[in-house]
């Protein structure tokens, strides 16, 4: 069986500078696979520098990586056919974070519904081409009458992101690559978005990578996990062993930063930020956290720690469990959980859709 | 003063005048800052939360104009009153900003010890340059900056140190009242956490009172020992932080806490219905009733007074108390 969307090995070294050529590897070394017969959704987090928008920028096909493959359907990214590319570019889809920069001011929002539509031929006639569009907006909560025939600006960030999310949804991906769709949303409208993404896995069976800094929301939307620094994965897993119960020092950094809002709980514990969270610096050999790691110890400078398979849905990347197995082959599959796509409906649609 | 407080806002009101109408981004906000309390105001973008933050200050805009009401500082009077001198006078000094996102607050072309030394030389003179070069090293330490932070310009700096020095500049004179406008929203939750713990120390350490506008409920209810909630332009609710948590009273104050999603649980995320109102077209009566689950007869007409009990304060017909 060909997975959907497979990394293999992906690194993405970005270079700068003409004299003094400086390089950074925003992606380091990733395995992973996104398959179609039980769509999920992962979270991918980390902080900025983490290499969580480059990742998604790699599934997207945007920029191709500089070592290792992305795989579609069984063929690297860089080899498809024209058709075969058109397919690709279908049946992944990107909502981006501002939901303002990804208008046309001077269109009204029906054109980024029409285009694609017409683009990737959805519907033979215009009374069906509207339809789709109609079914779409009910399906994020937007009347249609008070959505289309309106420019961007007449309409509030909340519902601008959720025409991108109706956008997507119209042409029937495979995959959504969401990146921070909601950091830019008031909070009261925040939830309207979440829902709407998770109602495009369960009901229509689609895929979501979603990329962001909050494991908040991760937590409350994802299925599963991965969580960068500095490029690399330092931790994967269900969400549920991840942030309920974090074992990397970098990941238990993250969890109790956040502060919560209830004011009896402590925010975050003594002695637990070492270093310079914003150091742009990384050591050459050795674990990348190293230096901001409160409970370092000897092998941590000496060479980069492996991920290490130490509950059943659950790997990190420290040498604190190196009484555990490494993951097999890096390949982050083997910790996420995945329930099978049972409802009638989801099926029905991956009928329609192909 | 009445009851000690540092600063007394009474029924301030900023109103933009637009083509298309007037745009009561303040409508009628009172509330007192008491002396060394760090009390937070949330609300949703457009709620007029930043517009009264930077009016306190008369740091407001054109077409943003004062329409009313009054801001009363200790041991200073009216600060609507005051003319450009004596504005000139307690800035920084006795009322200081600290801005939001400080990547466009600083001056690019400067050095971060020149920015520092600014303020201090136009309120104080008369120190010698070594005093001023010791007395900057000191406020940079305070916010846990090293003294070559100094030498430095804004684009050398990480956003975290940014904001840092922005606290530096925003305490170098030992203001009575910080405000501080969304001091972290562009930070990543760990730098975000040590920004705050920074703030706090400093204010803790001046003896300064602190409004903190933003919209994180989570930071706020970390952060702050009194919160006040803002709609449309208005205060709807003022309480301590953990009553407010624990037991809010305004239904917009309740639903806003369901919805923001915590690590305790998973649950369906609840949202708030409809959207809020466009300042220009604010609806009659109370502005929250067309989304409001408790809306009842007199919410469609008849504007909610604030009114007071033990200690809160709340503007909602569900609550026909005292007058506050």
């Amino acid at each position: 069986m060909t997975a959907f969307l497979e990394m293999t090995n992906v690194s993405k070294v970005f270079s700068a500078g003409i004299i003094r050529r400086q390089h950074t590897v925003a992606v380091d070394d990733v395995t992973m696979t996104i398959d179609e017969q039980s769509p999920s959704i992962l979270a991918v987090a980390g902080e900025s520098g983490s290499g969580k928008t480059t990742l998604a920028r790699l599934l997207l096909g945007v920029i191709p990586p500089s070592s290792g493959e992305v795989i579609y359907r069984g063929q690297s990214v860089d080899d498809l056919s024209r058709e075969q590319r058109r397919t690709y570019l279908r049946e992944i889809q990107p909502i981006f974070q501002d939901p303002f920069e990804s208008y046309n001011p001077f269109y009204k929002v029906d054109h980024v519904l029409t285009v694609p539509a017409q683009k990737f031929q959805l519907a033979a006639t215009k009374q069906e081409t509207t339809r789709l569009i109609h079914e779409a907006l009910d399906m994020v909560g937007l009347q249609p009458a008070e959505t289309l025939g309106r420019f961007p600006h007449q309409l509030s960030g909340g519902q601008r992101q959720r025409v991108m999310v109706a956008r997507a949804m119209l042409l029937r991906p495979r995959l959504i690559v969401a990146d921070e769709p909601v950091s830019m949303v008031d909070a009261s409208l925040r939830a309207t978005i979440l829902e709407s993404i998770r109602r495009m896995k369960q009901e229509l069976g689609i895929s979501v990578v979603y990329i962001t800094h909050d494991l908040t929301t991760a937590y409350q939307i994802a299925d599963n996990i991965l969580v960068m620094y500095k490029g690399s994965v330092v931790e994967a897993g269900s969400v549920e062993q991840v942030i309920r119960d974090p074992k990397h020092p970098y990941t238990q950094l993250l969890v109790s930063s956040i502060p919560q809002p209830d004011p009896s709980l402590p925010w975050g514990a003594e002695g637990e930020i070492a270093g310079d969270p914003e150091s742009m610096e990384v050591a050459a050999v050795g674990c990348k956290f190293v230096d901001r790691c409160p409970v370092a110890f000897a092998p941590c400078a000496g060479q980069r720690p492996p991920l290490y398979h130490e509950h059943p849905s659950r790997a990190a990347a420290c040498f604190r469990y190196d009484d555990a197995p490494t993951l097999e082959g890096e390949n982050l599959d083997l910790v996420f959980e995945r329930q099978l796509a049972s409802q009638p409906a989801s099926g029905s649609e991956e009928q329609a859709a192909n | 003063m009445k009851n000690g407080a540092v600063l007394t806002v009474n029924d301030l009101r900023v109103y933009y005048d637009t083509p298309a109408g007037t745009v009561k981004a303040v409508d009628g906000v009172s509330f007192d800052l008491r002396p060394g309390e760090r009390l937070g105001l949330v609300g949703e973008s457009g709620s007029g939360k930043s517009t009264m933050a930077l009016a306190l200050m008369r740091m407001h805009k054109p077409p943003a104009r004062i329409a009313g009401g009054e801001v009363l500082l200790d041991g200073v009077g009216d600060v609507m009153e005051l003319d450009d001198e004596g504005l000139r006078r307690i800035r920084l000094d006795r009322l200081a900003l600290v801005p939001q996102g400080a990547m466009n607050s600083l001056n690019p072309v400067m050095r971060v010890r020149d920015q520092l030394a600014d303020g201090i030389r136009t309120h104080e003179p008369g120190d010698d340059r070594d005093a001023l070069t010791a007395r900057i090293r000191a406020q940079l330490a305070r916010v846990g900056l090293d003294a070559d932070v100094g030498g430095k310009f804004p684009h050398e700096l990480s956003g975290g140190m940014k904001q840092r020095v922005a606290i530096a500049i925003g305490t170098s004179l030992s203001p009575s009242v910080i405000i501080a406008d969304e001091p972290t929203s562009a930070l990543d939750v760990v730098v975000q956490r040590q920004v705050m713990e920074t703030l706090r120390s400093v204010q803790e350490e001046i003896g300064a009172s602190v409004l903190i506008v933003g919209h994180d409920m989570g930071l706020m209810a970390q952060i702050a020992d009194r919160m006040g909630v803002m709609y449309a332009g208005k205060l709807v609710e003022l309480a301590p932080v953990h009553d407010l948590f624990t037991n809010p009273q305004h239904p917009y104050t309740r639903l806003l806490i369901e919805s923001v999603p915590t690590l305790m649980a998973k649950r369906a995320l609840a949202s708030i219905p409809g959207a809020p109102p466009t300042l220009i077209n604010v609806p009659p009566g109370c502005p929250f009733h067309p989304r409001c689950p408790s809306a009842f007869e007199p919410c469609d007409s008849e504007v909610p007074l604030p009114t007071s009990q033990n200690g809160r304060v709340v503007s909602c017909h569900l609550y026909p108390g005292e007058a506050a």
